[in-house]
């Protein structure tokens, strides 16, 4: 019975927006599932879109081997910008010792701003956030940044410094 | 935890003497956000010192509920209406100008509906609502049916009110005269009444006496 007093049935929306608090709170079963199977279904196609985004980028071929720069134009202590490929954004090349060359991309894994050598000290300084990597590894050991620094595989042939390729880490 | 079924609410307001120590009472309630949600009706103030309190009847079908475009106001399981929900309340007034007690009051302040819920902190836990506490003429009582009938053989409770073409079942109880139960209360029965004959005689002590209305 309607408060009206007219003896109608309650409105068709009432069902959906019950005065009882019980009411409303109740779920069929069948209403459950009707929910829970799409929803499984998306994750299930979810993780096989990622696994099949992975296959495809590891399937896809690197940059070509690149020269970035002669041994003996480095000092030992020194940093230097260079693309690889050319068109990217820069990277971050950095003599630690006579013989040891690394190379990071240099956006910060927070908020990709460049990150500075801070080689006396070992580490990769972001001045953004104060976030701080390790330079041997590119491994964040301070502040935001939860994810390594992108590495360029380097070589050393015939006096030249050169790029091989990139390896995209998460962790 | 509900209310328990067993334990009712009964108005006698031939009991109230008008003190408002419900009213004053109701703030204390922690669900009341310092409120006052029970009002103190007075009857025809110049003619007599006769008082109501007010309090949420919990209908059965609760108007206010009906009216609310919103879906703020929530009955649970045991039958009291909650005050509106906060997220959900939008300040119309619908149920203010519905609710056919006069229960709903509009905190502007708040720009939320909030009404009698029977001290539902309270109740919920096995205490009785505050006004009830405090009432000193028992004119407000929480307890068992059984109970109101022993301490009152001259007075049965009632449930059912008239409020034009509707009848409202209500989850508190109006106390009647036991001999003479009307089947229902109706609420706007005062407005139907026939205006007072005009050839009676002014009242001499009336004329000049002062009246000074309630303000608010």
């Amino acid at each position: 019975m309607t408060p009206d007093a007219r003896g109608g049935t309650e409105p068709h929306w009432r069902r959906d927006f019950p005065i009882d608090w019980p009411e409303a709170q109740w779920v069929a079963r069948r209403e459950f599932v009707k929910f829970l199977m799409p929803v499984s279904l998306a994750f299930a196609v979810g993780q096989l879109w990622l696994v099949w985004r992975g296959w495809q980028r590891s399937a896809a071929p690197g940059p070509p081997v690149a020269r970035i720069a002669r041994v003996s134009d480095a000092p030992v202590g020194g940093a230097m910008l260079f693309e690889y490929p050319v068109g990217s954004p820069s990277r971050l090349l950095v003599r630690v010792d006579g013989a040891t060359f690394v190379a990071y991309e240099q956006q910060c894994t927070h908020l990709t701003c460049p990150v500075l050598p801070a080689v006396e000290r070992g580490e990769l300084v972001c001045p953004c956030h104060h976030g701080v990597f390790e330079l041997r590894t590119g491994r964040p050991i301070a502040g935001p940044p939860r994810r390594p620094l992108a590495r360029v595989a380097l070589d050393v042939r015939d006096g030249w410094v050169v790029a091989t390729g990139i390896e995209a880490r998460t962790a | 935890m509900p209310v328990p079924e067993h334990l009712e609410f009964f108005i006698d307001p031939s009991r109230c003497i008008g003190c408002q120590a419900c009213v004053q009472a109701c703030r204390e309630c922690d669900s009341h956000k310092g409120q006052t949600m029970i009002q103190l009706d007075y009857i025809d103030r110049s003619l007599s010192t006769q008082t109501v309190p007010v309090v949420c009847m919990h209908c059965d079908v609760p108007t206010c509920a009906e009216v609310c475009p919103a879906d703020a106001i929530k009955r649970t399981e045991d039958g009291i209406v909650q005050t509106a929900r906060k997220p959900r309340c939008i300040a119309c007034n619908n149920c203010v100008l519905a609710c056919p007690f006069g229960v709903p009051k509009m905190q502007t302040s708040m720009n939320l509906m909030m009404k009698c819920d029977l001290c539902y902190d309270r109740t919920s836990v096995g205490l009785m609502p505050m006004c009830a506490t405090v009432c000193p003429s028992q004119a407000l009582h929480y307890g068992t049916r059984e109970e109101i009938e022993r301490l009152r053989p001259r007075s049965t409770p009632i449930d059912t009110f008239q409020f034009g073409a509707q009848v409202i079942h209500t989850r508190v109880r109006m106390m009647v005269p036991r001999n003479t139960p009307p089947a229902a209360i109706d609420v706007t029965g005062a407005f139907d009444l026939a205006p007072a004959p005009q050839d009676m005689a002014p009242d001499p002590m009336l004329a000049n006496l002062y009246v000074e209305e309630p303000v608010g």
